[in-house]
């Protein structure tokens, strides 16, 4: 519970963090600490230096894109949740933000820290694939965007190339039905498996699972029945299809595979309930 | 009037709430050397080399140690008939036991510097194949300790009890004991084995004064105990070892015996002649912190099939981690209180305890009782389901009745006092019984997919059990007019400063905060057992008590020769204005007046008390839980925990109030979330506490706690201990209604904890 000795930088600006970035490769940034500092404590994570994105005050805002929302990647959790803004324009964000953790982890925890460091088993990063969110990350080469759907390449790994630090996440406005059916034994800890639905901008739901693979993943056979005309209860039963969950002291993979399709199948219900009484 | 029985608020809260405690971490010791040690990875290996010259030369690192260094002689334990072969050592020598066991210390100017210094430890193990199951402990295929022969730490025979009811059948002989019964039950329960989790972890700091004395701060739970062992290890007399526990924050059991990391600061600090300290990390708490429960259990349960139960038999299987401490011993207490509150006419009980290569296990929150009932709670629901009988009507037919007091139970313990029956039947009603049952059954006929269950608990307990001696309290009154009691025993939560200072103030009639209150600090109290058990009230409390009335005496005999009048007509001013002559308000003397002028007399108002109770005190009560199980997840929601309490009579009932809802949470805990997982190779899979799932409010309902008080004759202020009767009934009760609300789909048992994986595949497999 002693991390190994390291560096520590408190940067002002995104420049200066992607310069520090770039000139040391076991560097890591500090975004809120919640994922990387309890690795540290353990020494599974021992990074030469932490570069502390906690002063570059230009990261933390929920903006009016237009025909999307704009969140700069240090907002934190608990903002996210209670902005007005986020909750008329993508109701399931700020829902998925209140279901993080604990209180103490929300007011700590950065949306663009857990969707950069890509767990699959933590809410948000599912939460904007089925959200068809857009990543802007700036770096020495400048500022490019990532669709979500190509940012998680595998276990706690990202398509961020060295020296990248994820500036703002575009959330796509969502006016349809949307659900978030998190199961889990504590109300504090991440979900055995979580569904996430949206309502993708061609109108049809999109399906998102949480802790069902390597990486978080949308259920493409489930979207692809739907899409074919399939009902709920049929499309949801193939919501683990293709995927090999993973198995620890909660639940086996045989027993995930059941749970998503329990969860896709309410999440789908609910999501179609919301969209009717809108 | 007196305060006695009011809800006093905590005295010992402002500070811990504000300026916060003083924990042995938050003692100041400049100059410290730290502490870190090695732990080993590995369940079972020899130890074949320990390279120390890396970590030597690190930075801040001061010196490296080992068994060899150290030529210390391992630990002995104060319990009957453990095998000497099986004593822990302070640092592992040829071999390591459990992952977690400590085999050489780093000593650093910092505690970062200790840490990086361990590091850097190279030690060469020889894997030898881990012992985790019981039955591979049992078989004696791999020993721990070859010298000792077996894994055996400690045996109870079966001695089938003689039967105290007239014309029943024989037992022994040719016969089983369940010759007579009709129907018959059996079943394998598994009462898991559990992390303690107090929030305050271990840890210990010591200063060699220039005067050749020791002063150690420990967290433990008993002082006295800690310097015994300080003192037999050192080859020193008590008196030249100082033992302070402060503020502890928790213990549960756990912080209640003899740990070789512990006790080397206060040796290591004796030897260098320097401060030493250490702290352990949460994750270290989690592998050398002692576990408890892990119990597996065999029982029959025998009877007529319209309701009377005439045998029970329960074998026990312990396991006592990678050296017997107190787990050797739970099973005396698991057989103490087997038939629970049961006039069940034939028990038999037997047990092995047995060495494994895991965490040694101690005392947990109940010891041994919680799984006694456990094991009897579970058998009468699975009796009840076998006859087709509502649980609580069979349990009403078969509970001890409030007439049959003192009580023999068939294992031989002796209940003081006790009204089961009328626990069980304020428990249906506040519950509205029926009508939950009612609601069961409208929720099946239309094939609900979220069942409800109900599950009971009817417990009875032992507290304060006699062979563990009394305690020692004194007061003395001050010329200031405030009063000081002292006590052998060691709150690490519990309230203790509240509760005498309360028993002091109603006796003497002072404020409450003109009493100071005085424990762990060996110095500072001439003896004491400690803090465990349910204890503490029924014995430091009393003799506080007592001790407080002397005084009274002391003060009345003096007033009666400064006023001239006869002491017989003197009484104590209940408004804190000392003693004076009844019905006469100017013929007073106030506290500080008899203080100083029994100071000047060189006697001073003061007076010790060593109380020994006569025997045990068994708290009892009953426990509902509703829970409703979604039959599509396995998922489990508590939704009531209702609990009627009897610990004899409440001194404050909100600290009861406390020792029970947190004794509920844990109970709840273990039911439904809390395992200590070892896998087949002996690595602790749950060593973090995201990965132990200790309880939150998040996860609890608003419990519904009711009280019954029948105070015990085996003390004067009739007080049961009620420091664990809230895990007791209600892991069990939570149990049973997991079981009962999924009954109608063809589960007969389910093991703790109700995970939701395995409710799930107990529903696949029988339907």
């Amino acid at each position: 519970m002693i991390p190994a000795a390291f560096e520590y930088r408190r940067v002002g600006s995104v420049a200066e963090a992607i310069a520090a970035l770039s000139a040391d490769e076991d560097a890591k940034l500090l975004a809120g600490g919640h994922s990387l500092l309890p690795l540290m404590k353990l020494r599974l994570a021992v990074p030469s230096l932490l570069i502390d994105l906690g002063g570059v005050p230009s990261l933390s805002y929920v903006r009016d894109g237009g025909d999307h929302l704009a969140i700069g990647a240090l907002t934190r959790h608990c903002d996210v949740e209670r902005s007005d803004l986020v909750r008329r324009s993508a109701p399931l964000l700020a829902y998925v933000a209140g279901q993080v953790g604990d209180p103490q982890v929300r007011h700590r925890g950065t949306i663009g820290g857990s969707i950069a460091h890509g767990d699959p088993a933590s809410d948000l990063p599912a939460a904007v694939l089925a959200l068809e969110a857009t990543l802007v990350v700036e770096g020495p080469d400048g500022e490019r965007t990532i669709p979500a759907g190509e940012l998680f390449l595998g276990f706690l790994e990202t398509s961020l190339r060295p020296g990248e630090v994820l500036t703002e996440i575009r959330v796509p406005r969502s006016p349809g039905g949307w659900s978030f059916q998190k199961f889990n034994r504590r109300a504090q800890d991440w979900a055995i498996v979580g569904a996430v639905i949206a309502t993708a901008p061609s109108g049809r739901p999109n399906v998102a699972l949480v802790n069902m693979a390597a990486t978080p993943v949308r259920a493409a056979a489930t979207e692809s029945a739907l899409a074919a005309g399939a009902g709920t209860e049929e499309a949801a039963r193939l919501a683990a299809d293709g995927l090999e969950p993973p198995s620890d002291l909660n639940a086996s993979p045989e027993y995930r595979r059941h749970l998503a399709s329990v969860l896709v199948r309410r999440g789908l219900e609910e999501a179609a309930a919301r969209d009717g009484a809108a | 009037m007196s305060i006695l029985g009011n809800r006093v608020l905590r005295v010992e809260d402002p500070k811990l709430l504000t300026a916060g405690g003083t924990y042995v971490d938050d003692v100041e010791l400049p100059g410290a050397v730290e502490l870190c040690y090695v732990r080993s990875p590995h369940a079972h290996a020899g130890v074949v080399s320990i390279d120390t010259e890396a970590a030597r030369r690190a930075p801040g690192v001061l010196d490296v140690l080992t068994a060899a260094d150290l030529a210390l002689a391992p630990i002995v334990q104060h319990l009957p008939g453990i095998p000497a072969e099986m004593a822990r050592p302070f640092l592992a020598g040829d071999r390591v036991r459990f992952v977690g066991e400590a085999v050489a210390v780093v000593l650093a100017e910092t505690r970062a510097e200790a840490a990086d210094g361990a590091a850097l430890v190279e030690v060469e193990y020889d894997p030898l194949p881990a012992v985790v199951a019981l039955e591979h402990a049992a078989s004696g295929e791999t020993l721990l300790f070859p010298a000792a022969g077996s894994n055996v730490a400690a045996r109870i025979a079966p001695a089938p009890a003689p039967s105290s009811a007239p014309g029943a059948a024989a037992p022994g002989a040719e016969g089983s004991i369940f010759d007579d019964c009709e129907v018959v039950v059996s079943e394998r329960f598994v009462n898991q084995r559990l992390a303690p989790c107090p929030l305050e972890v271990r840890a210990a700091a010591a200063v060699l004064g220039e005067d050749g004395r020791l002063t150690h701060w420990s967290t433990s739970q008993t002082p006295f105990a800690v310097r015994q062992a300080l003192a037999g290890a050192l080859g020193v007399e008590e008196g030249k070892i100082r033992v302070i526990a402060p503020d502890v924050g928790g213990g549960f059991g756990a912080k209640n015996g003899d740990y070789p990391d512990e006790l080397l600061v206060g040796v290591l600090a004796h030897r260098l002649g320097r401060p030493v300290r250490w702290c352990e990390t949460r994750s270290e708490s989690m592998l050398a912190l002692g576990h408890g429960r892990a119990q597996q259990q065999t029982i029959t349960l025998g009877g007529s099939r319209d309701g009377r139960l005439r045998a029970y038999r329960l074998e026990v299987v312990q396991d006592c981690g990678a050296y017997p401490l107190l787990a050797s011993f739970l099973p005396h207490l698991t057989r103490a209180m087997a038939s629970g509150t049961y006039d069940i006419e034939r028990v038999e009980f037997e047990s092995v305890s047995l060495v494994t290569t895991t965490a040694p296990v101690v005392a947990y929150r109940g010891a041994g009782r919680p799984e006694a009932a456990a094991a009897i709670e579970r058998a009468v629901d699975r009796f009840a389901a076998e006859i087709g009988m509502d649980p609580a009507e069979l349990r009403r037919r078969n509970l001890v009745g409030p007439q049959r007091f003192p009580f023999e139970n068939p294992t031989g313990t002796v209940y003081d006092c006790g009204d089961y029956a009328a626990a069980l039947e304020r428990l249906l009603e506040a519950s509205d019984y029926d009508s939950i049952r009612a609601e069961q059954a409208a929720r099946r006929s239309c094939g609900e997919t979220v069942e409800l269950g109900i599950g009971l608990a009817v417990y009875v307990e032992i507290t304060g059990a006699a062979d563990l001696g009394g305690e020692w309290s004194a007061v003395e009154m001050l010329p200031d007019g405030t009063a000081v009691v002292r006590t052998g025993t060691s709150a690490h939560g519990q309230g203790h400063a509240t509760a005498w200072s309360m028993l002091v103030s109603d006796a003497l009639g002072i404020p409450i905060d003109a009493v100071r209150f005085v424990q762990s600090d060996t110095d500072l109290v001439a003896r004491g057992v400690g803090t465990f058990g349910s204890r503490s009230l029924q014995t430091g409390g009393v003799a506080a008590r007592q001790a407080a009335e002397r005084v009274v005496e002391l003060a009345r005999e003096l007033a009666g020769e400064l006023l001239e009048a006869d002491p017989a007509d003197l009484v104590v001013d209940p408004g804190g204005g000392g003693i004076g002559v009844v019905g006469t308000p100017t013929a007073r003397r106030s506290w500080a007046e008899l203080a100083a002028a029994a100071a000047e007399r060189g006697t001073p108002l003061r007076a010790e008390v060593d109380f020994t109770p006569p025997g045990g005190t068994f708290p009892f009560g009953a426990h509902l839980a509703v829970v409703e199980v979604d039959t599509e997840t396995g998922g489990v929601r508590l939704v009531r925990l209702v609990a009627v309490d009897d610990a004899g009579r409440i001194l404050n009932p909100l600290l009861a109030d406390g020792q029970v809802h947190g004794g509920l949470a844990q109970g709840v805990a273990q039911a439904l979330l809390e395992e200590f997982v070892y896998d087949a190779e002996g690595n602790p899979l749950t060593t973090t506490l995201a990965d132990y799932l200790f309880v939150t409010a998040a996860e609890l309902p608003s419990f519904e706690s009711l009280r019954m008080e029948t105070p015990t004759p085996r003390n004067p202020l009739g007080a049961k201990g009620i420091g664990e009767s809230g895990t007791i009934g209600s892991t069990v009760a939570v149990q049973n209604a997991v079981v009962d609300a999924l009954a109608g789909r063809g589960v007969r048992h389910l093991d703790m904890p109700l995970s939701p994986e395995r409710v799930w595949q107990s529903l696949a497999a029988t339907g």
